[in-house]
C-alpha cells in the first residue's frame, strides 16, 4: 500500500504544500488525532475551516465596502480569521491576516484592501491545493489515512 | 463537589472540561485533544451559553478553556465571572500572544494562557490546574479540622465546661459562607440572586461610583435600584467582589508581606490616623493573602507561630468619618497586654510579648453593624507579617468579669502540647476608662460570632462578658490581627481586643513579638492594671462588660 503510486502521490503534495509554506506544523498534529473513532477528521477540520472562513471573509468585504469604516469590526473578523487558520495551520493565510490586521491598527485603508486581496488569494489557493490533496487521500483509502500521511 | 471515587481514582481521566470559542473549527479541534486525553469534554461556542451552562451543572465541571475573543461576550469577562461565581479554574487562550494581553488575563484571574495553535500536550497537563485546586481544598478541610478538632474543642471544653459548638461547615466552599452576612442569621436561606453580567456590571458601576474605598452595600443598593434586590445580595456580592479583586491582587500582596519591616507601634509615631487592618474579604478568600477566619487561612499558614509584627495602613473611614477622625485626634490610647514567662513585661528574645494598640472612641456610640460596616469600609487592609520564630502553640482566651468597678480579662495562654495554661488577668480600671457609653452591644457580638463562625461559641451563658471563645472571637475578628498562623492563637489577642473592647471602633494593633511559652495557671497572673501603668490607660466602656 505505502508503495502505490496515490501513496506517493498524496506524500509529495502534502510535502509540497509544507515545502511552500501553505501549511504548517499544525497540519501534523491534525492529522495525528485522526483515528478510528474519527477516520475523517482531517477531512471534516478542513471543511470547517474554509465554511467558517468563507463566512468571516465576506464579513471583511462588507466591512470594506461600509462607510465610514470601522476597523475596529474589521479587526474583530481578520482576528478571528488569523485565529481560524491557526487551527489548520494554513501559515500563508495567517501571516497575511497579520499583515492585514497591522494596516487595520493603522487605519489605512488603502493598505487594508491591498493585505485583503492577498488574504483571499492565499487562501483561495490553499483551498484548491487541499481539496486536490484531500481528493487523492480519499483514493488511498479505505485504509487509514494516518498511515498514508504520517510525516516521515 | 460530586466526586465520585471512581472519579477520583481515574483521575485525571474523565476530567470535566469546559470549551468555550467562538471558532468552529478550533472548537472540534480542541475537542477531539481532550477527548484523547481521556478528558470529558463538553464545547460551546458562545460565552453566554457557557455561563449558563456552568450555572445550570453547578459543581459539574472541574475546568474552563476559553477563548480570549468572542463576539457575543469578552473572554475575560466570563473569565471574571466564572471567577466570582464558580470558583473555577480557567484557561484563556488566544492565537494573540501579546504580552499586555497575557497579562490581562492573568490578572482576571486565568490559571494559564496558551497560545493558539494549541498543542495537545498541553492539554494532557490541564489536570494539574484541577489538581492543584485540590490540594488546596484538601489542605484547608484538614488543617481547619485539627484547629478546630485541637485546638478549640479541647481547649475550650477544658475552659468552659460548657461547650456549645456552634453551626458546623459542612463545606469549605467559599460560596457556603458568603451568603452569610455579618450579624445576620444564616440558618435562613435567602433568596438567590443570580448575577447576571448586567446586574454586576451595574454592580461595578456603582461601587465604582461611590468609590472602591468608601462602598458599603447599602450605598451600592440605593445607586443599583434593582427592584427586588436585598441589602444582603449586595452585601454579599459585595464580599464575593472583594474577594475576586484581592485573588487578582494575591501576588503583589505577598511581595507586600515579604518585605514587610518589622515596625513597632507605629501608632505611636503617627497617632492621628486612623488605621485598621484586614478585612472582611482577606479573611475569608481562599487564597494564601488571606489572613482572616476562614478554611484557607488555614492552610496557607504555617504551623509555625512566630514573632508577628503588624502594621496596619491608613484606612479612610465610610462611617463618621469626622468623628472618627477627631476621636483619633484626641483619644488615642493604647493597651497593652503582655504576657511573659519571666513576667517582664518587654521580654527579651525569647519572652512573648504582645501589644494591642486600640484607639477608643470617645463618646460615640457605634453598633455592631456599624462596626462591620466600618471594618468593610476599609480601602487597604495590608497586614505585614514577620514570622522569624518557631514556637509551641497558644491558646488564647479571654474573658471579662464586671463584678465590681474594675474590668477584668483573663487571658489564658494554652501550650496545646503540654495542657497547661496560664491565666492572665487584666484589671483595668473603670476610672482610667474615657470612653463613655454606648459601645457594641456584646450581646450582638456573640450572636454574631455564634453564626458566622463554625467554630463554636462556648461561653456559658453566666459568662458576664462578652468575650465567648477565641475561636469565635477569631472568626469574627474582621480586625484579625492575624499572625499568619491560625495555630497560634495568639493572634486572638486580636480578636479579644476586637470583642472586649469593641467599642473601639477602629484601633491598629501591633503584635511586636508574640511569644508564648507554656505557662501555669498558678504562675502568672497578670493584672492589667500592671499593665495599665506600663502604658497608657486602658479605655474601657463601663456599659461593656454588663
Amino acid at each position: 500500500m505505502e508503495c502505490s503510486p496515490l501513496y506517493r502521490q498524496a506524500a509529495n503534495m502534502k510535502k509540497s504544500l509544507l515545502d511552500q509554506g501553505y501549511l504548517d506544523e499544525q497540519f501534523h498534529q491534525l492529522e495525528e488525532l485522526q483515528d478510528d473513532l474519527s477516520p475523517n477528521f482531517v477531512e471534516e477540520v478542513v471543511t470547517l475551516f474554509f465554511r467558517d472562513s468563507a463566512r468571516l471573509i465576506a464579513g471583511i468585504d462588507q466591512a470594506l465596502e461600509k462607510t465610514p469604516r470601522d476597523f475596529q469590526r474589521l479587526d474583530g473578523f481578520i482576528h478571528q480569521l488569523k485565529g481560524s487558520s491557526s487551527s489548520i495551520g494554513a501559515a500563508k493565510v495567517k501571516n497575511e491576516c497579520s499583515a492585514f490586521q497591522d494596516h487595520c491598527n493603522q487605519g489605512s485603508t488603502e493598505g487594508c484592501l491591498r493585505s485583503f486581496k492577498r488574504v483571499k488569494r492565499e487562501h483561495a489557493a490553499l483551498r484548491q491545493k487541499l481539496e486536490n490533496y484531500l481528493q487523492v487521500l480519499r483514493q488511498v483509502s479505505p485504509s487509514p489515512m494516518k498511515a498514508a500521511v504520517r510525516p516521515k | 463537589m460530586e466526586n465520585s471515587s471512581s472519579r477520583d481514582e481515574s483521575f485525571p481521566a474523565g476530567l470535566r472540561v469546559l470549551v468555550v470559542d467562538d471558532d468552529p473549527t478550533w472548537l472540534k479541534i480542541l475537542e477531539k485533544m481532550l477527548r484523547k486525553c481521556s478528558y470529558e469534554v463538553t464545547t460551546c461556542s458562545l460565552a453566554r451559553v457557557a455561563l449558563g451552562l456552568l450555572r445550570e451543572r453547578k459543581d459539574w465541571f472541574d475546568i474552563v478553556i476559553s477563548d480570549v475573543n468572542m463576539p457575543d461576550m469578552d473572554g475575560f469577562k466570563l473569565l471574571e465571572q466564572v471567577g466570582l461565581e464558580m470558583d473555577l479554574p480557567v484557561i484563556m487562550m488566544s492565537v494573540d500572544g501579546e504580552t499586555s494581553r497575557v497579562m490581562k488575563g492573568v490578572q482576571h484571574g486565568a490559571c494559564d494562557y496558551l497560545l493558539k495553535p494549541v498543542r495537545m500536550k498541553e492539554l494532557r497537563n490541564i489536570w494539574q490546574h484541577v489538581f492543584r485546586k485540590k490540594i488546596h481544598e484538601v489542605k484547608e478541610t484538614e488543617n481547619y479540622d485539627s484547629y478546630e478538632d485541637n485546638n478549640i474543642r479541647s481547649r475550650l471544653d477544658e475552659f468552659n465546661g460548657g461547650f456549645h459548638p456552634s453551626k458546623k461547615r459542612k463545606d469549605n466552599h467559599h460560596k457556603e459562607y458568603m451568603e452569610q452576612s455579618f450579624g445576620d442569621s444564616v440558618s435562613v436561606k435567602k433568596a438567590r440572586v443570580v448575577w447576571s453580567v448586567d446586574l454586576h456590571q451595574k454592580f461595578v458601576t456603582a461601587v465604582n461610583q461611590i468609590g472602591f474605598d468608601k462602598v458599603g452595600p447599602k450605598k451600592i443598593l440605593d445607586l443599583m435600584d434593582v427592584p427586588g434586590l436585598t441589602r444582603e445580595n449586595v452585601a454579599s456580592h459585595l464580599q464575593k467582589y472583594r474577594l475576586y479583586l484581592s485573588r487578582l491582587q494575591k501576588q503583589n500582596e505577598e511581595k507586600t508581606l515579604g518585605g514587610a519591616a518589622q515596625t513597632e507601634l507605629n501608632v505611636k509615631e503617627r497617632p492621628g490616623v486612623l488605621s485598621q487592618q484586614s478585612s472582611l474579604a482577606r479573611q475569608q478568600q481562599n487564597s494564601p493573602s488571606g489572613f482572616g477566619f476562614s478554611s484557607a487561612r488555614i492552610y496557607t499558614q504555617e504551623m509555625i507561630p512566630k514573632i508577628a509584627s503588624f502594621r496596619a495602613t491608613e484606612t479612610e473611614l465610610a462611617l463618621n468619618d469626622e468623628s472618627w477622625a477627631s476621636l483619633n485626634k484626641r483619644n488615642i490610647t493604647r493597651f497593652g497586654v503582655m504576657a511573659s514567662k519571666n513576667l517582664e513585661p518587654w521580654g527579651d528574645g525569647g519572652n512573648q510579648l504582645t501589644q494591642f494598640v486600640q484607639f477608643m472612641k470617645d463618646q460615640q456610640s457605634i453598633t455592631f453593624k456599624d462596626f462591620l460596616e466600618f471594618r468593610q469600609a476599609g480601602q487597604d487592609h495590608c497586614f505585614e507579617t514577620d514570622h522569624p520564630q518557631s514556637q509551641p502553640i497558644v491558646n488564647l482566651r479571654g474573658s471579662t468579669e464586671a463584678e465590681d468597678t474594675s474590668q477584668q480579662i483573663h487571658m489564658k495562654p494554652v501550650d496545646s502540647k503540654e495542657s497547661k495554661y496560664m491565666l492572665l488577668k487584666c484589671g483595668l480600671d473603670s476610672g482610667s476608662s474615657q470612653v463613655s457609653h454606648g459601645f457594641v452591644n456584646t450581646r450582638s457580638f456573640q450572636a454574631a460570632s455564634a453564626t458566622n463562625l463554625s467554630c463554636g461559641n462556648p461561653c456559658s451563658s453566666d459568662d458576664k462578658n462578652s468575650i465567648t471563645s477565641w475561636s469565635s472571637l477569631y472568626s469574627d475578628a474582621e480586625v484579625a490581627p492575624s499572625i499568619d498562623s491560625l495555630t497560634f492563637p495568639l493572634q486572638s489577642c486580636g480578636f479579644f481586643e476586637n470583642a472586649g473592647f469593641h467599642g473601639l471602633g477602629a484601633f491598629e494593633c501591633n503584635q511586636i513579638a508574640s511569644d508564648f511559652q507554656s505557662i501555669l495557671y498558678d504562675e502568672l497572673q497578670y493584672n492589667c492594671e500592671y499593665l495599665s501603668d506600663l502604658f497608657e490607660a486602658p479605655m474601657v466602656d463601663d456599659g461593656l462588660f454588663t
